[in-house]
């Protein structure tokens, strides 16, 4: 008992002494500015929300437009990770301010911007979208003639799987992206079996050991897209797109339509007045652009920010051109 | 878990013994027509439905869903209940990350920096436990910020804590009154036992609909699975309280409110305490899926990580969850022990006051500093250790990804043809009639007339949902992995359960597995088996074996020691000893840890949606990402709640029957 009532006794002089050293110490450290904003421009930009959607291209328009949005214009900006259609519902909640790259969705268009009239189309980024059919470099290499649809029945065989059975495997992604395949397969009498993987990175998985183990994959894929640049993947041609060819979903027989990526944003937000939304209306870029801050996400495993200033300090004209400078 | 199961398997059906033989030539005779049918009819009424094909039901979904989303902003239901609780539990959690995570406009910083929450967090596990495992929640905290990961952990923290403490405000006294009313608990248990069973990842899209994307339907989410434990365990305290200590209260002249106060929630605290425990564990497993639907925290860096691949960062944020729950978990078990060991608690009294209070002064100056410092406020460094262990992991899972491609290849494809594929070519192309008798049938044969019921209204409601094809996919892997899971269990459990020195080095790796999200492993498998049903099952194995493995453990060490003597004084070897002593008298516990074995393994092969394991999964997420999708994947949910129904009853049912003790107690 004596021991334990002593050393306890030291335990409170060593916390004492602990707190005298703490408070001599901390008082060279440099202070919490408290109650003063910490540029002027803050309080005339305020909060910016953006949705983040699970694709690496997205992520790199996101990672830039923040960027600039924090740096420039001093705004807090805020990014919330959710799906497509999630988002959307955010313009009607308040809960999102912006898209930053949007993929068609004219279902999506249709009911909140024309019906609900809580957000509005900002135009293009000017990054080119194509969704389509893909195989690995190797492939296309040894069967020059395999990037037509119509010779892809010959090769059904090289494409099994133990989860296609009989038919050839081919690769679909991430449930919220566009996509025709199964009605392709049937409308097309093409010999295969769309096995859905789920995900951006579980295609890009496949494609990847693919390459690297010369194992024969086919499946979708679309641009712009970082990947592209590590693995060069080759594009299979379907009919032709023509206006109105993808009108009823069980009857489509053509590729997907090229889209013109554009960006969204809540009403409210854009006639707020905020610097921001100049930003976001005036914001375009290229796919390269796009595709080497993805690379530096992706490959070079950079913070956004990180990611982000290196492409700004190189751009300078182009940034200043968005802020209207 | 466990004790929450034992007090949902209560009710015993007797059977008497004689009638065993009988039931397992039943048995053998149900498999054989099964089969026999099944190649008969083979390819008939699959109930088959494509990707893009709706039913009525579907449709009506759709339409119920737009509904809702019109009548947000006009229906009362929504302006006076459902959007008042949505802003108080934004509001609740913006409090609680303002205090401790992100800063404000006025301020950049939260309000209490690092220091100052590591020094709060200290004080009250050394006040709750003791200093031991004080010092093991310090450096836990201090190591998430030297992970680079302190904003993050701040946030899961936060959100954890607040439904940690909504889920006690509801659970703990619905549990007080299910303690003292039988009638209330059986009226709760269904809906508990749903709560349960629900794989989490099937509410998310109804709460979205309702309560909108945030913390709020995070919170709410985590609320659905958390508040079960702590009520279950809540009402198990109460009634372990023997009944003649609360009738000698009343009768010394106590009123039953008094008994209660005095008597009864004294007694009961420990097991409470238990019950706080299983909550908060419970809350941090939802981490990850909560961030689909964007709750802030680690989670995000993990959902993140699995969008580009990287193995390293959700590995990191991973071990930043792990180490949470491994803090959080010590100091509530520890503080579980010194309530039942209190009264011993030695000392002079005058100098514990004195250092308390000397304890709390120096507590509030760290605070203090960590309010007006920048280095005390967020947290230094660049968080380089985090760096490292991502770098690690990356090239850990590279070098196997390389070494291993054959192997694993091979082994993915051996699985695929020899168990996955004939299993799904079952019950796919069976007729739905067939596999529907044939699962009455078993009904009838396990649990009698009741369960026949259960088992008749479940396959019409699935035919219902208009999804049986896709049910009977799920069905397939959640069988081929149940079945890896169970023989895991009865090897690694029978194993660490005889042996005290593998237990003790075993344990911790089951304890991480458990809290160790899907998602982080997801991502490595997915280069190691690719984007197919074999993944989703090796992610469910990961996940379920845990669970299946601690309860065979414990049901063989809960052989009781006179048996054991009794067979060691025959001159049994080791291995007569496991298989005709150990084995068969801990059959009760290898039943349920196949009943809970084949719920866990549910709910991750549903997850596994997201990596080629098609099923209800896929459906589920593609009604969570595509507008005309959304009926269809509620149907989906639904389809995965009644197989999930389904497979608890059958299993619990031979949990039940196989009880020799049962007969004894009844």
């Amino acid at each position: 008992m004596f021991v334990e009532h002593r050393a306890r006794r030291g335990a409170i002089f060593a916390l004492l002494i602990g707190a005298a050293a703490l408070v001599l110490t901390s008082c060279s450290g440099s202070k919490v500015a408290n109650g003063t904003p910490s540029a002027s421009s803050t309080a005339k930009c305020g909060t910016v929300t953006l949705a983040d959607n699970a694709w690496v291209g997205y992520e790199a328009n996101l990672a830039v437009v923040a960027y600039v949005a924090k740096t420039e214009l001093g705004c807090n900006v805020v990014v919330k990770n959710i799906s497509e259609e999630i988002a959307w519902q955010g313009f009607e909640s308040g809960e999102v301010d912006a898209i930053l790259e949007n993929w068609g969705h004219d279902d999506l268009a249709k009911k909140y911007i024309t019906e609900k009239a809580v957000a509005v189309d900002l135009g293009p980024t000017g990054n080119q979208g194509i969704i389509g059919w893909y195989v690995p470099p190797f492939l296309a290499e040894k069967y020059p003639d395999i990037l037509n649809y119509k010779n892809l029945n010959k090769y059904a065989s090289l494409f099994k799987t133990s989860e296609s059975g009989s038919l050839g495997a081919f690769l679909d992604g991430d449930p919220s992206y566009v996509t025709n395949d199964e009605a392709l397969m049937k409308n097309l009498k093409l010999n295969f079996k769309v096995i859905y993987t789920g995900s951006e990175a579980a295609l890009i998985t496949a494609f990847r050991n693919a390459e690297a183990q010369k194992k024969p994959v086919i499946g979708y894929f679309y641009e712009p897209n970082w990947f592209l640049s590590e693995v060069a993947l080759k594009h299979v041609a379907l009919p032709p797109y023509t206006v109105g060819c993808d009108a009823v979903p069980g009857k489509v027989a053509c590729d997907y339509p090229p889209y013109k990526l554009n960006k969204i944003a809540r009403k409210a937000f854009m006639d707020s007045g905020s610097p921001a939304a100049t930003l976001l209306k005036n914001f375009t870029w290229s796919n390269d652009d796009q595709n080497s801050v993805a690379k530096s996400l992706t490959v070079d495993k950079l913070t956004d920010d990180a990611a982000a200033k290196i492409w700004v300090d190189a751009n300078k004209d182009k940034v200043n051109a968005w802020l209207g400078k | 878990m466990s004790t929450a199961l034992l007090s949902r398997t209560s009710v015993a059906p007797k059977v008497p013994i004689e009638k065993k033989s009988r039931i397992s030539r039943y048995l053998a005779g149900l498999s054989v027509a099964y089969l026999a049918f099944a190649l008969l009819f083979r390819g008939h009424s699959t109930l088959h439905l494509d990707r893009s094909s709706l039913t009525p039901f579907h449709d009506w979904l759709n339409h119920f869903g737009d509904w809702i989303d019109r009548s947000r902003n006009s229906n009362p239901l929504f302006l006076y209940v459902v959007n008042e609780i949505r802003s108080f539990i934004n509001g609740f959690v913006a409090i609680l990350r303002d205090g401790i995570s992100i800063g404000s406009s006025i301020r950049p910083v939260p309000q209490i920096g690092w220091l100052g929450v590591v020094a709060i967090i200290g004080l009250i596990v050394y006040l709750t436990a003791n200093i031991r495992i004080a010092l093991l929640a310090i450096a836990g905290f201090v190591v998430l910020g030297l992970l680079g990961l302190w904003q993050e952990s701040m946030d899961t923290l936060a959100l954890t804590l607040a439904a940690v403490i909504l889920s006690l405000i509801i659970g703990i006294p619905l549990g007080i009154c299910a303690g003292l009313f039988p009638k209330f608990e059986k009226m709760l248990t269904p809906i508990l036992d749903f709560a349960q069973v629900m794989p989490t990842f099937v509410y998310l899209t109804p709460v979205t609909l309702f309560f909108l994307i945030g913390p709020a339907s995070a919170t709410i989410v985590t609320l659905i699975y958390a508040v079960p434990p702590a009520l279950r365990i809540t009402a198990v305290a109460i009634k372990e309280v023997p009944w003649s200590s609360v009738e000698a209260a009343v009768s010394m002249g106590s009123t039953r409110l008094q008994a209660l106060r005095k008597v009864q929630l004294p007694q009961a605290k420990r097991t409470i305490v238990v019950g706080i425990n299983q909550t908060i564990m419970a809350a941090l497993s939802m981490v990850t899926i909560a961030a689909l639907i964007d709750a802030p925290g680690l989670g995000r860096v993990v959902v993140r990580a699995l969008t580009s691949l990287d193995v390293g960062r959700s590995f990191q944020a991973g071990l930043g969850i792990v180490i949470l729950a491994v803090v959080l978990d010590r100091s509530t078990t520890a503080a579980a022990a010194r309530v039942s060991t209190e009264p011993t608690v030695t000392g002079p009294k005058k100098m514990h006051r004195l250092s308390l209070l000397v304890m709390g002064i120096f507590t509030l100056l760290l605070i203090y500093i960590s309010r007006t410092y920048i280095w005390a406020s967020t947290f230094p460094g660049s968080g380089t250790l985090g760096k490292g262990v991502a770098s690690l992991a990356d090239h850990t899972i590279a070098w196997i990804q390389i070494h291993f491609v054959t192997l694993t290849n091979g082994f993915t494809e051996t699985v695929t043809y020899g168990l996955i594929n004939p299993m799904q070519a079952l019950l796919v192309e069976s007729p739905w009639y067939v596999t529907g008798i044939m699962l009455i049938s078993l009904g009838a044969i396990l649990g009698g007339i009741r369960l026949m019921i259960i088992c008749t209204i479940c396959v019409v409601a699935l035919v219902g949902t208009g999804l049986w094809s896709d049910a009977m996919v799920t069905l397939a892997s959640t069988l081929v992995a149940a079945v890896i899971t169970v023989a895991l269990g009865i090897i690694v459990g029978t194993w660490i359960g005889r042996n005290k020195r593998a237990d003790r080095w075993i344990r911790p790796l089951l304890d991480a597995g458990q809290v160790m999200p899907a998602f982080v492993y997801l991502v490595p498998f997915l280069g190691l088996f690719g984007a197919t049903r074999f993944t989703a099952i090796m992610a469910a194995v990961v996940y379920a074996a845990p669970a299946s493995i601690k309860l065979m453990a414990d049901g063989i060490k809960g052989v009781p020691a006179s048996i054991f003597e009794a067979a060691t004084a025959a001159g049994s070897s080791p291995w007569q000893m496991i298989t005709k002593v150990q084995l068969p008298t801990a059959r009760r516990a290898l039943a349920l840890s196949t009943n809970q074995g084949l719920i866990y393994v549910l709910a991750m092969i549903v997850v596994g949606g997201l990596v080629g394991a098609g099923g209800l999964g896929y459906l589920v997420v593609a009604g969570f990402a595509q507008e005309n999708l959304k009926g269809k994947g509620l149907a989906a949910g639904l389809a995965i709640v009644i197989l999930g129904i389904l497979l608890d009853r059958l299993t619990q049912a031979v949990a039940n029957r196989r009880d020799p003790l049962a007969y004894v107690r009844a």
